[in-house]
């Protein structure tokens, strides 16, 4: 069974839940950027977390299935078509042997996520189906589809009855809007911010840029200001320089001190920029929502606020599965 | 290096990266010490095998650790790492157990050359000559040559693995004084070719990939380091070469043999000129290049 790319959309890539265990030398961890819908449509059709999705980004691609599929298409809003009718998204589909899905121009949101019943069967490669295209490494080829790929499909690990859900509650769903506050654990080099410059990264409002893609996020607004000192040897001469060190996922850095930067799950693992924050672990799949132009404030929060929402957002998950 | 044997340096710093993620930077300058430092603690933390830790990466003067926050709780981990550190600071563990590493490079070659004509005129500070020139004159040095003969008389050691696969960060084993320095493009490039010596800072880097960049471009390597289809031997267990604490010595090569090493890369038959070595701390501090040359002769006996 296998499906087939007729357009490969703006940047589709296989993801996982990501590759862990080789940050130390570089490797990002990858995996779906919102990983909550991702789950969503591994859920819809009776696959487990693990299976491989395709995730689109801002355009989607069309596909063709050589057999009779169960598919489910969740995330960012878009519409769906299969042999040209009209069909929901957060839901169970089935696509006829021969049939094609097609997808039109995102309303909301900036990535979605296809699964189809028995996964992307790419060759896992160090532990995760993820691409990591810098390194052409994992998913279709390491790199992101083009027209013309034929993607397996591997075998069901679940019976289709099993399928926990055949759609995902409205009020389950996550909200897409052009208005996003981001919980922020403060710290890291914070402290070589100026009193300004650390009010105005966490109480004035920011903008989402254009540069905004799985390795990182550009926000545009008021900038900051950076203490001045003498650089430590090695740092390098701005004072927004560090020694190279390793970055957190979700770490904010401020090159030159103008446009903050959110790493995401491609984002390179080190560097000798100094980080200020980071966006906790609960809110990195709203990072993924944002479209450029999204009005944006970070909150600043305690590392106990950040363990509770932590906890919120994983009993979010388990509720999918139950 | 400097006749000071020891450094004291400061009490590491604790910060949280989110929830999920623990810095601890040894200090905010570069120094050796701070990197075998870092590693040490790196080690003694790996050596624990605790649940809950995902990601483990020491850097040059810091660490980085990876933990799930339902398995073992933030300040639990500060907690263990600050003990491992107090026992880092009282042992007197100045080895390890490492290897040399010889690395061919063809300094001034045309692929560099190329991608620096494309990035001069708001991106370097000096646009009208190259990277080796400027690199040469802000370390007050009289010629390329000479900066290029800096680079590869004295041996490097690898402080860092990352930014992206397998790429890594050295630090050269001179005295602060001989350190070379040179600033990073004003701002990056798109572009850097596959194996480029790089420099920014005090630190080489030579890039697996070819991607966007910001430092300094004098030379290219000429065999891989990051092999994701893990074809050469030296790729047999993984596809990654380097890994901190390796010990590298830049070995100046021209067009000819630059070719010939493809070739060998090509037919599978390339491996890296190594053998292993105990890197000791206080020697390298104490006796400077007198110790350097113990380490590469190590590479010169078959």
């Amino acid at each position: 069974m296998s499906i087939e790319v007729l357009t490969p959309g703006l940047s589709t890539t296989v993801q996982d839940q990501g590759r862990f265990g080789y940050y130390n030398v570089g490797l990002p961890q990858g995996g779906s950027l919102d990983a909550y819908s991702s789950q969503a449509a591994n859920m819809l059709v009776a696959n487990t977390v693990d299976e491989a999705v395709l995730e689109c980004a801002y355009m989607g691609s069309n596909l063709s299935f050589d057999a009779e599929s169960v598919i489910a298409v969740t995330g960012a809003e878009v519409s769906i078509t299969i042999n040209g009718e009209s069909a929901p998204m957060w839901e169970t589909l089935t696509v006829p042997s021969g049939g094609t899905v097609e997808f039109g121009m995102m309303t909301q949101g900036a990535r979605f996520y296809i699964a189809v019943h028995g996964g992307i069967d790419v060759p896992v490669v160090l532990g995760s189906r993820s691409t990591y295209p810098l390194g052409r490494l994992g998913g279709f080829d390491g790199r992101k589809l083009e027209a013309g790929d034929v993607l397996p499909v591997g075998p069901a690990t679940a019976d289709l009855n099993a399928v926990p859900q055949k759609s995902v509650p409205v009020e389950a769903r996550p909200e897409f809007s052009k208005q996003q506050e981001l919980r922020v654990l403060m710290g890291l080099y914070d402290f070589r911010l100026t009193d300004k410059g650390k009010r105005n990264l966490v109480e004035e409002e920011w903008s989402l840029t254009p540069v905004a893609d799985r390795a990182g996020l550009r926000y545009k607004g008021p900038g900051v200001e950076w203490r001045e000192r003498e650089q430590p040897f090695g740092a390098g001469s701005d004072p927004s320089n560090i020694v190279d060190a390793g970055y957190s996922v979700g770490s904010i850095q401020i090159p030159g001190g103008t446009q903050p930067i959110i790493l995401h799950r491609d984002a390179v693992s080190g560097g000798g920029y100094a980080m200020v924050g980071t966006v906790i672990s609960a809110d990195m799949d709203v990072v993924a929502r944002a479209t450029p132009g999204t009005v944006t404030r970070f909150v600043e929060v305690t590392m106990d606020e950040a363990l509770a929402a932590r906890k919120v957002y994983k009993e979010a998950l388990a509720s999918l599965w139950a | 290096m400097t006749t000071k044997s020891t450094t004291t340096l400061p009490e590491a710093r604790y910060t949280f990266g989110g929830d999920e993620f623990l810095f601890v930077e040894i200090s905010e300058e570069m120094s050796l010490e701070a990197n075998f430092r870092a590693m040490l603690i790196g080690r003694g933390l790996a050596e624990k095998k605790l649940d809950g830790i995902i990601e483990l990466c020491p850097a040059n003067a810091s660490l980085l650790v990876r933990f799930d926050p339902d398995v073992i709780a933030p300040n639990s981990l500060e907690t263990i790492i600050r003990d491992i550190e107090e026992g880092v600071v009282h042992s007197d563990t100045t080895t390890l157990e490492t290897r040399i590493v010889e690395v061919p490079v063809w300094y001034s070659d045309p692929f560099t050359a190329e991608v620096v004509e494309r990035f001069r005129e708001g991106y370097h500070q000096n646009p009208s000559g190259t990277d080796l020139d400027y690199a040469a004159a802000v370390n007050e040095l009289e010629s390329a040559e000479a900066f290029i003969e800096a680079h590869h008389s004295s041996p490097w050691l690898v402080t860092m693995v990352g930014f992206v696969a397998g790429l890594p960060f050295m630090y050269q084993l001179v005295d602060r004084e001989h350190q070379l320095q040179v600033p990073k493009y004003l701002t990056p490039r798109t572009d850097t070719p596959k194996l480029t010596i790089g420099h920014g800072g005090c630190f080489c880097a030579l890039y697996s990939v070819r991607g966007a960049g910001g430092y300094q471009m004098f030379g290219v390597a000429a065999a891989p380091i990051f092999d994701p289809q893990q074809q050469g031997p030296d790729f047999a267990d993984f596809m990654i070469f380097f890994k901190p604490g390796d010990i590298v010595k830049f070995r100046s090569i021209e067009e000819a043999e630059y070719y010939e090493i493809q070739e060998q890369v090509e037919q599978g038959t390339f491996s890296f000129k190594q053998t292993p070595v105990t890197f000791d701390l206080k020697r390298a501090l104490d006796e400077g290049s007198a110790y350097n040359n113990v380490l590469m002769e190590a590479l010169n006996v078959d």
